[in-house]
C-alpha cells in the first residue's frame, strides 16, 4: 500500500444504489426490548466506498443483516437502485443477492466446515449462470479468482476452508466476491479477526476489487482511523442512530457530534499527515 | 468426516459397545444356521426342563457299551442321588447322636457318607425321634448301600407266553458313547413352560427385539428430526404449532400413551412391526426438542447466511449447512431411541400389551411367559435370567457406544 492518500471523489450526484428511510430494528419486547437500529436514513451511491463506524453494540451488524435481506426491518423501507426493494419470495431474494454480497467478520464461522473450497467457489460460478461451462473453463475461472487474492487454487482443491489460516480464509471470501461481481459489497469488520499483516493485504484487495469491478463497498468498522484512510463517505453510528455523516475528510477533520470527537480522540495520530507507509492499521 | 470416524473408532468406550453389539448381531445371524427351525416349536411335553444335554434312554440301552472302571464313579452316583432333603436329614441325625458337625460341609458328599458310616447305627434310637423318622433313616441307609454296591439293572422282554425273559444286563461299569446314541438333544438353557428350546427362542427373540428397537428408533428419529428441523429453521407460526404438539406429547407420559394406543389396537392388530411403530410414534419428542434448539442456534450462523447469499434453496441449506452440524446429535439420539425402544417393548409385553404372542418371540414376551408361569418362584432361572441378561447387554452396549460418541463430539467431557 504505497500509493498516495486516496482522492475522495464527490458522489452526491452519482446514481443511488442502496438507500433507506426510517429503517428500524427492534429485538424482543417488554423489558427485554432492544432498539438495535433506530430510524436511520442513508443513501449509498454507485461506486462509493462508504464506511459505517461505531462502537461494538451500536447496531452495525444488525443494520448490515437488514441491508443484505437476511433479516426483516421492524420499520422503514430500503430502496435498491432507487426502487423499493422487493424480496418477498425466495426467487426475488436470490435475484437480489446477485446484486449484493457480503464478507463477514469471523472467517472461521463463515464457511461450512463440511464443504470443500472447490464447492464454495463453484457455487459462485453457478450463481452467475456458469453451470454449463466446461470443467476447464470453471477451473480457469477459479484459478484466476484465487490468483487475484494471492492464493494458488491448485493447492486448495480438495481442501477444507478450516485448513487455511484466518487471513487466507478471508482472502478466499474476496475471491468469492471476485467471481460473483456484485454491485454492492457489504464487508462487516472483515479485518478485525485476522492478523495485522493480512489486514493490510485484505484492505488492499478490497480497494483493487472496487477499481476492477466498480462496485459500491459498504465497509463496517469500529476503527475511525481506518475509515478515514479508505472511504469516500462515513456514517457514524451511536446506539442505533446515525449521529453524523458526510465526506470522510469533512466528518473526521471537522467533527460535529461529541461521539465522533470521542471516537477520533481514541485514535492517536489522527490529525497528523497520513503517511501510508507508516499507517498503523492495527489501531485498536 | 474421515477424521471424525477415526476419532470415534479410537474411543475405547465406543469400540467396546460396538464390539458387544456386533457380537450379538453375529450370534443372531450365525446361530440359526446351526440350529434351524421354528423357535416357537414345542419340543418338550411338560414344562421347564433343566438346562443340559439330554440322551435318549431308549436309544442308550440299545447302543453298544464299553467297560470303564472309573474310581470316582460310585461316589458321583451317590452324590447325584443324594437329594438336599436327604442331606438335611443326615445332618439332623448327626446332631441327634451328638456327633461333631462344627466343620461339616454338606456339599462334600464324600465326607458326609464317611460320617454316615461312622455314626449311623440302626439299633440306636435317639431320644424323641418318632418311628416314621427312624424308618426313613433305615430306608436311606439301605439306598446308600445299594448305590455303593453296584447292582446290575436287568432289561427283560415278554416272550410269547408272557413270561419275562432277560434280554440285556446293564452293569455299573457300562458306558455308551453319546455319539453312538441315535438321539441326543443339547438344551444349554433348557426349555420354557411350553417346552420350547429357550436358547433358540432367546436368539430369535433378541433378533426381533433389536429389529423392534431399530424400527422404533428410525420412526422416532425421522419424526423428531423432520419436525425439529422445520420448527427450528422455518420458525414463526410453524414453530409454535409444532412446539404445541410436542408439548402435548411431552405432558402425557410417553409410556401411558404407549399403553393406551397398544390397548386400543387390540391383540390381533399388534404385530412386532406395529408395536415398534407405536413405540417410535410416542418417543420422538426428545429428538424434536434437541434438534430444534440446535437448529435455532445454527440458523443465524454466518455460514448459513453465506449459503443463503449463494442462492441455495431452503432444502439444500437444511441438507448441507444444518444437517451435518447436528448429525452427531441425531446419531446419538437414534442410538438412545433404539435402546429405549427395546426396553419399552419389554415393559409393554410384561403388561401383556406387546406383540401378539403366536408369531414371533420377543425378549419382552419371553419375560411375560416366564412370569405368567411362575418361573421366578419355581426356580426355573433359565427361563428369565438369560433374557434379562440379554436386555442388559444390549442396553449396555448401546449406551456405551453413546457415551463414547458423546466424548468425541462434546470434548468437554474428555478427561
Ligand atoms: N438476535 C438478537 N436478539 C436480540 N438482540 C440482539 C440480536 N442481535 C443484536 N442484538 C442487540 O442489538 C444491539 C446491536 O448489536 P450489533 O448489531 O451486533 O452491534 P455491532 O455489530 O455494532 O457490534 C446489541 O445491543 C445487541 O445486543
Ligand atoms: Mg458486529
Amino acid at each position: 500500500m504505497s500509493e498516495e492518500a486516496r482522492v475522495q471523489k464527490d458522489f452526491t450526484n452519482a446514481p443511488l444504489c442502496l438507500s433507506g428511510k426510517g429503517v428500524t430494528k427492534i429485538f424482543g419486547f417488554g423489558n427485554r426490548r432492544t432498539v438495535a437500529v433506530d430510524h436511520v436514513d442513508f443513501e449509498f451511491h454507485e461506486g462509493e466506498f462508504v464506511s459505517i463506524v461505531g462502537e461494538s453494540g451500536s447496531g452495525k451488524t444488525t443494520l448490515s443483516k437488514m441491508l443484505l435481506g437476511l433479516s426483516n426491518a421492524t420499520e422503514g423501507e430500503i430502496f435498491f437502485q432507487g426502487k423499493p426493494r422487493d424480496i418477498s419470495s425466495g426467487k426475488k431474494k436470490r435475484e437480489y443477492w446477485k446484486g449484493i454480497q457480503a464478507i463477514f467478520q469471523d472467517p472461521f464461522s463463515s464457511f461450512n466446515t463440511f464443504q470443500k473450497i472447490d464447492t464454495v467457489l463453484l457455487d459462485c460460478i453457478h450463481m452467475r449462470g456458469g453451470k454449463n461451462l466446461s470443467k476447464q473453463e470453471k477451473f480457469d475461472m477459479m484459478t484466476e479468482a484465487c490468483h487475484f487474492v494471492n492464493l494458488e487454487f491448485r493447492e486448495l482443491t480438495n481442501k477444507y476452508p478450516f485448513e487455511l489460516s484466518g487471513g487466507q480464509m478471508q482472502r478466499l471470501m474476496i475471491a468469492r466476491i471476485f467471481l460473483l461481481k456484485p454491485k454492492i459489497l457489504l464487508a462487516d469488520e472483515p479485518t478485525s479477526m485476522v492478523d495485522a499483516c493480512s489486514r493490510a493485504t485484505i484492505l488492499d484487495m478490497l480497494l483493487n476489487l472496487r477499481d476492477e469491478i466498480g462496485m459500491t463497498i459498504i465497509f463496517i468498522t469500529h476503527d475511525i482511523g481506518l475509515a478515514y484512510y479508505i472511504s469516500d463517505t462515513v456514517y457514524i453510528m451511536e446506539h442505533g442512530k446515525f449521529v453524523e455523516y458526510g465526506k470522510a475528510d469533512e466528518v473526521i477533520l471537522n467533527p460535529k457530534a461529541a461521539y465522533t470527537k470521542r471516537l477520533i480522540s481514541d485514535v492517536p495520530k489522527i490529525h497528523e499527515e497520513w503517511d501510508l507507509s507508516t499507517v498503523d492499521l492495527k489501531a485498536e | 468426516m474421515k477424521n471424525t470416524l477415526r476419532q470415534v473408532f479410537h474411543s475405547s468406550k465406543f469400540v467396546g459397545g460396538f464390539t458387544i453389539f456386533v457380537l450379538i448381531l453375529l450370534t443372531m445371524i450365525i446361530y440359526p444356521l446351526f440350529n434351524p427351525g421354528n423357535p416357537l416349536q414345542q419340543i418338550g411335553v411338560g414344562t421347564f426342563a433343566k438346562p443340559g444335554t439330554y440322551v435318549n434312554l431308549y436309544d442308550a440301552t440299545k447302543a453298544p457299551t464299553e467297560t470303564f472302571r472309573l474310581e470316582d464313579a460310585a461316589e458321583k452316583r451317590m452324590a447325584n442321588s443324594l437329594s438336599e432333603e436327604d442331606k438335611v436329614a443326615m445332618v439332623e441325625w448327626f446332631t441327634a447322636v451328638e456327633a461333631d458337625i462344627s466343620d461339616l460341609d454338606t456339599s462334600d458328599t464324600d465326607k458326609m457318607l464317611e460320617m454316615w458310616e461312622q455314626y449311623y447305627d440302626p439299633t440306636v434310637k435317639p431320644k424323641g425321634m418318632i418311628r416314621a423318622k427312624i424308618n426313613y433313616y433305615k430306608r436311606l441307609d439301605n439306598a446308600l448301600k445299594e448305590l455303593g454296591s453296584g447292582d446290575t439293572v436287568i432289561i427283560a422282554d415278554k416272550d410269547e407266553t408272557g413270561a419275562l425273559v432277560e434280554t440285556k444286563k446293564i452293569l455299573d461299569t457300562d458306558y455308551v458313547n453319546t455319539n453312538a446314541v441315535a438321539n441326543v438333544k443339547s438344551l444349554p438353557l433348557g426349555t420354557d413352560n411350553f417346552g420350547r428350546d429357550v436358547l433358540k427362542e432367546l436368539v430369535s427373540a433378541t433378533g426381533t427385539s433389536i429389529r423392534i428397537g431399530l424400527i422404533a428408533g428410525i420412526v422416532a428419529t425421522l419424526i423428531g428430526l423432520t419436525l425439529g428441523l422445520l420448527a427450528g429453521y422455518v420458525g414463526g407460526f410453524l414453530d409454535d404449532f409444532i412446539m404445541f404438539i410436542t408439548n402435548i406429547f411431552t405432558v402425557i407420559p410417553g409410556f401411558v400413551l404407549l399403553i393406551l394406543i397398544s390397548y386400543s389396537l387390540g391383540q390381533e392388530q399388534r404385530g412386532a412391526a406395529v408395536v415398534a411403530t407405536v413405540i417410535g410414534f410416542t418417543s420422538w419428542t426428545w429428538t424434536c426438542r434437541s434438534v430444534r434448539s440446535q437448529v435455532i442456534s445454527l440458523r443465524n450462523r454466518d455460514h448459513v447466511n453465506l449459503s443463503k447469499l449463494s442462492g441455495h434453496s431452503l432444502f439444500r441449506i437444511v441438507l448441507t449447512d444444518i444437517l451435518p452440524y447436528i448429525a452427531s446429535y441425531v446419531v446419538m439420539a437414534f442410538i438412545l431411541q433404539v435402546s429405549s425402544g427395546i426396553l419399552s417393548e419389554a415393559q409393554l409385553s410384561l403388561l401383556g400389551l406387546g406383540p401378539k404372542t403366536t408369531e414371533v418371540p420377543t425378549l419382552g414376551l419371553m419375560m411375560n411367559w416366564a412370569m405368567l408361569y411362575s418361573a421366578h418362584t419355581n426356580g426355573s432361572w433359565w427361563a428369565y435370567f438369560p433374557v434379562i441378561l440379554t436386555i442388559t447387554l444390549i442396553s449396555f452396549s448401546l449406551n456405551l457406544m453413546n457415551t463414547g460418541l458423546d466424548q468425541v463430539f462434546n470434548p468437554t467431557l474428555r478427561d
